[in-house]
Parts: structure tokens; sequence; C-alpha cells
């Protein structure tokens, strides 16, 4: 397995490496920085709904309490680094909370959906009523429907004048993307990995062979929560404000497409899911003629309905069913020679 | 005195208004257990269905009561044959295909009426208590709630659809292997959920200023009421939305209606900690 996996990394970050230089050709990078984070957001659901089985549909919540850590951290300590640091352990302590309340109530499906839903409504609720001055963390006013503006950006850390920002902020998007990408790979290939995906096929039967599920979903959903809240922290840098719309349901929703486009059950799906419908939507917002929210309803009924699975795994089917027939067979007999070891 | 029943009034207006909000939801939930996430849309479908019909020169009460359930049960009627029908037995999927519909009708709304502001006065006066101005209209609500509560007990209980409603929300199989076509029921259940949104919608039409967005308000209070009630159809529906109604209102009186929606919120969150099969799941059980 190692070895597999270290070759697996190499090839990796080789593909980062000449899609780092190739894409600004394409877009520029102010543009594909945003593309990155809503990237890194899609793999955060991905990973614990796709490996996890938990549906989140407040994925967004963390996402929101990350740029918020942020900008309010930013604001009272005047430089970037521990800012960046809080906007992922303050949504992953927040989702720990969070998970434990659920998990070990035992909530499954429908009802993990409310409370995640019913949560991200209080926060975005909640934000959205901070508009008067009481409302003040340190220095920094929450400031309500208007957001937060004005905060210290992203530094090089211990100078902070100077700024990391324009071509250097996308290449550091880049870097954080591919570590977080490299970081899943891993986390997925550990036991706690493969325990988590047999928890999501069958939790009962996991319990029943000595594992805490309860513990393994808590921890894994705080993972989640803590890559959403780094892509927020790196959404506050882009925008250079945050407002309460993070917590809004469509955010909400938007992400939740991204992953079931992109296809659940793979890390790549999510990110590209997640670039490819905002880059979607960024050119629809340039035309009037057909409202956005339409074009996104009904590319997920369709997806819903036709392509369930989504659109990399459809490919990797497609692929494997034209040119893969080495490869099944290598399958096959490795398949083999594990019945035989086990047996 | 006079504020006491003020109090009274707005509770018992935040609990009707509540239940009248999560029926179409509740039938659905409760029938078919499909969460239909573009509840909230159809309300706002309905309530452009009254105003639009309203500002024609049809009388208020005939485009609330009658134009609006209709339109909005015919367009459910092609939701679920058109997407629905695939997804029965897939809870998720019908949830992320109606959140999808749901995204879909507020771009089309946007399209029709454009992102602005529509509305149409209430059509009953206010009138005063002692020293209190009370809207006319929050009876009216409380009233429509009372009877619509009334009627759909009457028609699972005593006819016979109700009887094979019933029948088939236990045991879909059993009903179908009796004869009766699991398929034709659960599209008429459909058409009856889409109608009462659409009924809601358009009675709350004249309280809230409409914007293609404005279904999203209720969507979750729907979806908690509903959640929260649990298994049984109409007892959950009652007992979670005096439950909710209640602290909702008397937070919003203590404190501010954001405080009250919240606290709402934050009820829910911790009704579901203790009870995760909802309300009915432990209470009332094998009621209706």
């Amino acid at each position: 397995m190692p070895k597999s996996w270290q070759k697996e990394s190499v090839i990796v970050i080789a593909i980062a490496l000449i899609l780092v230089y190739a894409l600004p050709f394409a877009i520029n990078t102010f543009t594909l920085s945003i593309l990155l984070i809503y990237g890194m957001l899609g793999l955060s659901l991905g990973l614990i709904w796709g490996f996890g089985g938990i549906l989140c549909f407040g994925q967004t919540a963390f996402f929101g309490l990350g740029a918020y850590a942020y900008a309010i951290s930013a604001i009272n300590i005047g430089e970037s680094t521990l800012p960046l640091i809080f906007s992922i352990l303050v949504p992953a302590a927040f989702a720990a909370l969070m998970g434990a309340m659920m998990f070990y109530g035992r909530l499954a499906d429908v009802y993990l959906g409310v409370i995640t839903l019913v949560v991200t409504l209080i926060l975005f609720k909640f934000i959205n009523s901070t508009a008067s001055p009481i409302y003040v963390i340190g220095e920094a006013r929450l400031g309500g429907y208007n957001g937060i503006p004005g905060f210290q950006t992203l530094n090089i850390p211990g100078r902070p004048d100077d700024y990391i920002w324009g071509d250097a902020f996308y290449y550091f998007c880049f870097a954080a993307l591919v570590i977080v990408y490299l970081l899943v790979s891993w986390l997925l290939r550990s036991s706690f990995g493969r325990i988590a995906i047999g928890i999501r096929e069958n939790d009962e039967r996991m319990s029943l062979m000595g594992y805490d599920t309860r513990a393994r979903k808590t921890v894994l959903f705080a993972i989640g929560a803590a890559i959403a809240g780094l892509a927020g922290g790196l959404f506050a840098n882009w925008a250079e404000i945050v407002t309460p719309g993070l917590f809004s349901l469509g955010q909400s929703a938007e992400i939740i497409i991204w992953c079931i486009v992109g296809g659940l059950g793979t890390r790549l799906g999510p990110i590209i899911g997640a670039a490819s419908l905002a880059y979607l939507k960024f050119l629809l917002g340039q035309q009037s003629m057909i409202d956005n929210t339409l074009i996104m309803g009904l590319i997920l009924v369709l997806f819903v309905l036709f392509l369930p699975k989504g659109i990399v795994p459809a490919i990797s089917d497609l692929w494997a069913a034209s040119f893969g027939r080495r490869r099944k067979r290598l399958r096959k007999s490795r398949r083999g020679t594990r019945v035989i070891s086990n047996g | 005195m006079d504020f006491g029943f003020v109090i009274l009034v707005e509770i018992l207006y935040a609990v009707a208004s509540l239940a009248l909000i999560s029926a179409g939801l509740a039938v659905v939930f409760g029938m078919m257990k499909v969460i239909n996430l573009a509840h909230g849309e159809f309300m706002m479908l309905g309530g452009y269905a009254a105003i639009t019909s309203a500002n024609m020169g049809v009388n208020i009460f005939i485009a609330m009561l009658i134009i609006a359930p209709i339109v909005v049960g015919l367009i459910g009627l092609i939701v679920e044959r058109l997407v629905i029908r695939h997804l029965y037995g897939r809870l998720v999927d019908t949830m992320l295909a109606t959140w999808g519909l749901s995204l879909f009708f507020i771009g089309c709304a946007t399209m029709i009426f454009g992102n602005t502001t529509t509305g149409i006065s209430t059509p009953i006066p206010g009138f005063a208590v002692g020293d209190y101005q009370i809207n006319g209209y929050n009876f009216f609500i409380i009233i429509v709630s009372v009877v619509l509560i009334l009627a759909m007990l009457a028609v699972l209980k005593t006819t016979r659809l109700g009887l094979i409603a019933r029948g088939t929300m236990q045991n879909p199989d059993m009903a179908s292997a009796l004869g009766y076509s699991p398929d034709r029921i659960y599209m008429a259940t459909f058409f009856v959920g889409s109608a009462l949104s659409g009924f809601a919608g358009a009675i709350l039409a004249p309280l809230v200023g409409l914007v293609p967005t404005s279904g999203g308000a209720f969507i979750a209070k729907a979806f908690i009421t509903v959640i929260a009630g649990g298994p049984a159809l109409i007892s959950g529906l009652l007992s979670s939305s005096a439950l909710f109604g209640f602290v909702g209102q008397v937070f919003s009186f203590v404190a501010s209606p954001v405080i009250g929606d919240v606290a709402m919120l934050i009820a829910a969150v911790i009704l579901l900690r203790l009870l995760p099969q909802g309300v009915t799941g432990r209470f009332f059980k094998g009621k209706l």
C-alpha cells in the first residue's frame, strides 16, 4: 500500500505542477483562485458525505464560520498567520461539538439533514441581526447584514506589510488545495479512512465489530469542517469582505450540487464539480437572458434523475469499459489472491 | 386583561400559521415518505397565482381559496409525473431533486415576475381590543387552519378515499394486492399536498410581500415542524406546531422576532436530540 500511495502523490503533484502553470492561460488568476477555494469547499463535503455517509445540509456554516473567524481575528491581531489557523480550528471545534451532539444521539439521515440545516439557519439569522454596535468581538464589529469589510488580508508570516495577493494568492490557494487533497488521500488510505467507509456502508456492523462509530463520525465531521473552514478563511481573503450570505441556504444547496454533479465517493469529483459549476455560474452571470438559479436547479434535477453517480465515476466507468480490459483482469486476480490469503 | 387576550390571539395565530404552512409538506411526507424541499416554492407560486388572479379582477377569496390550490396542485402533478415518481423510496435523492426543483421555480418566478416585491392588501379590516389593535386577518388564518385540520381529519377518518390512503400509507404492497394502484394513490396524494401548499401560500400572501425567494422563509419552519411531528400525520402536525408556535411567539414577545425564530430553531434541535423519531414516535403512537 505505501508504495502505491507514494506513486499516486508523485503523479498528483506532477499533474498539479502542469496545471498550475497551464490554467492561467485560459482563465485569469483572480477567477481561478475562487474556483480553487470552491474546489476545496466541495472536497470538504465530498469527504464527509461521499466517504463518511454524513449528508450535511449545512456545510456552508463551517465555510462561513471560517471566514468570520478569519475576519474577526485578523482585525484584532493585524497579522494573518494566526487568523488563518483560527479559521481552521474554530469550525472544527464547532463541528466537533455539533457532531458529538448528533452522533451520540444516534441521529441519522433526514434528522441529520434537518439539524445541520437548522443550525445553519440559526447562524444566518443571528449574524444577520448583529447590525447594532453592541455586537463587538475585540475591535471587530459583526456588522449584521453589511458584513465585515476592511480586515488584514493574507501576508507573509511575521511581516504584516508584505501582502500575498494577485498571482501569489493564486499559487497559495493552489498549494493549499494540493496539500489538502494529499492529506485527504492519506486519511482515506489509513485505517481511520477505511473504517469510515465501513461505517458508511453499514454502521451497525462496524459498531458490532467493536469500533466506536459515534466518535469516529464526530472526528470525520470535524475534519470536514476544518477543510471547509480553511476554504472560508481563503474566501475571506479573496473577497476582502465577509457577509451573512455565506450562511445562506442557497450557498448550502450549491455545495451539495457540486458533489452530486462531480461524483460522490471520489476525491476529484467534488473539486471538479465545484470548479466547473462555479465557472459556469460565472459565465452565466455575464448574460441576463436566463436566470442563473433556474439553470443550477435544472442541472441538479437532471443529474439526480439521469446520472446520480456524477461525472467522474461515469467517465472512469466509461474508461474502464473501453480501455480497461487489462486492468480488470489484474483486479480480478488481485481479488482472488486476497480471498486465498483470507481463507 | 386586554393584553392577555392579545397575547393569546398572537400565540394562536402563530400555531395556526405554522400548521397551515406545514400541512402540505406533512401530507406528502406522512403518506409517501417524500420530503418535498420545493414546498416553500409551491407556496410562493400559490401566492403569485392568488395575487395575479386578484389583480385580474377575480374576487380575492375565490383567488385564494380556489384558484391558487388548483394551479399549484396541477404544477405538483406535473412535477410528480416527471420527477418524483422515478425516485420513490430514495429519500435523499428526492430531497435533492426537489431542492433542484425549488431553485428551478425560483429562477422561473424571477424571470416571469421580476425580482421585485408584489403584494395585495389584507381583505379584512383590523379591530380594537381595549387599547390594542388586532389584525382581523389573523382571525381568518386561525379559522382557516382549524377548518383545514378538521377537514383533513374528516377525509382521512370517514371517507373511503381516506381509508385507502391510510392503508397505502401503512402498507403499499398490501394495498396494491387488494387492487389499488399505489402509483395512482401517490399521484393523488402529491396533488393534494401541493394544492395544500399553494393554498397556504395564497392565504399568507397578503401578510408578506412576495418575492421569488420568499419560499425559503417557509421551508425551514415547515420542515422542522413536520420532522419533529413524527410519523403520525395530524397529531404530529398539531403537537409540533403548537410547541414551536408557542415557543417562537413567547420569545418574540420577550425579546425580538429574530430571537423568537432562533428560539424556535433551537427548540427543534433539542427536541430532535431527545426524541429522534419525532413527538409522535414516542407519544400518540398509532394515532392519525
